[in-house]
């Protein structure tokens, strides 16, 4: 097997990043601990680490925490899905038809830098204050990224790729899924993981303004109650859910595309 | 001088009156004007010229990828206008698909068709070996060197079974020893498989190395300056490039070649100090 010889590092290599980034972050702890016992670092502003996880067990015996975690990711993941399909779709027609694409490729770029979680009281009055507010909240700000993404990959296409399909009689069709879909996909997936931190960022922080639902509310509530252990605690789960959600795209992403 | 059209009868490819004129913002250009030629079944026809002499524009014409040509290319009686099967071409570019493997590159035209999995995978194997990457079919371009991404584009040209092999400079992009090696490589294969041939190049020792006929093309239009018939004994391999007969092919058409290359030169020069002063 040729093969072999490609996957087999040596196992040190492989383990050595993943210890040095978990010994930092444990250092980086004990520093922060150290400071707050010592009195560098107001204790009433941010809670020694120890007492951060001595709330982990709080949060999840008192808060309900697993069922909030999996309110959030679901709504997470709705619109992660619905703008990976919108925006993969939107940037494929605006790639196809170019007026569209003149007429509408700034404004979608100056709504991927706006404020767009500012807009969450329009959206309260359009969908109420339920999870549907919370993931169009997550959907419309994640969405510009995936679009211009999928435009620039496609235009990105080599052209000899292009010519190659057009020497085999490829139509439109297979052109597009054979050749450009493909060659753009590296490209799309960067937009996509840029959406879903829009929409993660959006979703928790619209439940934290609307007070509904999942961890941004947990966040509120815990701070509200000067709670502030379990306020870190809960800000490290919604880290966690970010977390989880880029390994699972990298997994995808892998899936689709072995190598680059 | 011109074209021999005597035996354009039993040409499998025939190019006719070819011209092609470009917009450009100093004006028009000709980049072609009025090439004919033929090429045999089975035969290996090189076209040579200094860059800037449109080959690359003629083979854009044969293989039907440009169009707003005057001029007919007729393949097999059938005359086109558009990408045709029986061409297949190869790319100067480096042209393989990065998200298949070795095999699935290769397999692509049998994909196309339709072809059960299994079978074309066969087939796909066959033709690795052809251009002798066997051992290498799990792999991606990304893992493999320019030479044998070239030969995967190759086998996957071939996999199409054209009538007509085209490439373009297919070697440009690689040193000199890999050249000559796969130089070794494509005579072999074409002689096995007598694959009517048309390689458009500016290496000469290529060209004669590979040809039974070289066309030689002029600078800017280019236009047939002439059209020279290798006599040299087949199977070849690289070695013929040390024999005597093959070092005066090479003066021969240098001959030619230099006059052209030279105009060139003097013409892209020229260019270069027309806007060093400011334009016309």
């Amino acid at each position: 097997m040729t093969d072999a010889t490609a996957t087999q590092r040596p196992a040190r290599a492989q383990v050595a990043p993943a210890v040095i980034g978990f010994a930092t972050v444990t250092a980086t702890l004990l520093l922060a601990e150290l400071l707050i016992q010592i009195g560098a670092i107001n204790r009433y502003i941010v809670p020694p680490p120890s007492e951060v996880i001595e709330a982990f067990r709080q949060i999840v015996v008192e808060e309900h925490i697993f069922r909030r975690f999996l309110l959030t990711a679901a709504e997470c993941l709705t619109a992660g899905v619905m703008l990976t399909l919108c925006g993969v779709a939107s940037g494929v027609l605006m790639h196809r038809f170019r007026l569209l694409q003149r007429a509408c490729e700034t404004w979608v770029a100056a709504m991927a830098s706006a404020p767009l979680v500012l807009m969450y009281p329009l959206f309260l009055v359009i969908f109420g204050r339920n999870a549907l507010t919370i993931i169009m909240m997550g959907f419309i700000a994640g969405l510009p990224p995936v679009i211009l993404k999928t435009i620039e990959g496609i235009t990105a296409t080599r052209k000899v790729l292009v010519d190659v399909g057009r020497s085999f009689n490829l139509n439109a069709t297979q052109q597009f899924w054979k050749i450009l879909f493909p060659a753009a996909l590296p490209t799309i997936f960067v937009g996509v993981r840029l959406g879903l931190i829009f929409a993660l960022i959006n979703v928790v922080g619209t439940e934290f303004l609307i007070n509904y639902g999942g961890l941004g509310q947990l966040i509120t509530d815990l701070a509200e109650r000067y709670d502030l252990a379990g306020t870190y605690a809960a800000i490290c789960v919604v880290i966690l859910v970010s977390v989880l959600f880029f390994m699972a795209l990298e997994r995808i992403e892998r899936w689709l595309r072995p190598v680059d | 001088m011109a074209t021999t059209a005597a035996s354009a009868g039993d040409a499998i490819l025939v190019v006719d009156d070819i011209t092609v004129r470009f917009e450009t913002a100093e004006g028009p250009i000709t980049a072609v004007d009025d090439v004919s030629f033929h090429v045999k079944p089975g035969e290996f026809l090189s076209v040579i010229g200094p860059s800037g002499c449109g080959k690359s524009t003629l083979f854009n014409v044969i293989g039907g990828l440009l169009s707003h040509h005057q001029g007919t290319v007729t393949v097999a009686g059938e005359t086109i206008s558009s990408p045709h099967k029986s061409i297949g071409m190869v790319f100067q570019e480096e042209s393989t698909f990065p998200w298949r493997n070795v095999t699935d590159n290769v397999a692509f035209p049998l994909e196309l068709v339709g072809m059960p999995r299994d079978k074309r995978i066969a087939l796909a194997r066959h033709f690795i070996a052809l251009v002798g990457i066997d051992g290498f079919e799990n792999r991606y371009p990304g893992e493999l060197s320019g030479g044998m991404r070239q030969r995967v584009s190759l086998a996957r040209t071939l996999a199409a079974a054209p009538k007509i092999l085209l490439m373009d400079e297919p070697f440009a992009a690689l040193d000199e020893q890999t050249r000559l090696l796969l130089g070794d490589k494509v005579l072999q294969i074409q002689q096995q498989l007598k694959q009517t041939t048309l390689l458009i190049t500016h290496n000469i020792t290529e060209a004669v190395q590979m040809s039974d006929r070289i066309l030689v093309m002029t600078y800017r239009p280019g236009k047939v300056k002439r059209i020279v018939d290798i006599d040299l004994p087949r199977p070849r391999t690289s070695e013929i490039v040390g024999s005597e007969a093959f070092g005066r092919y090479v003066a021969q058409i240098w001959n030619d070649l230099r006059e052209e290359a030279s105009r060139g030169m003097r013409d892209e020069e020229s260019h270069v100090l027309h806007h060093h002063h400011g334009g016309a």
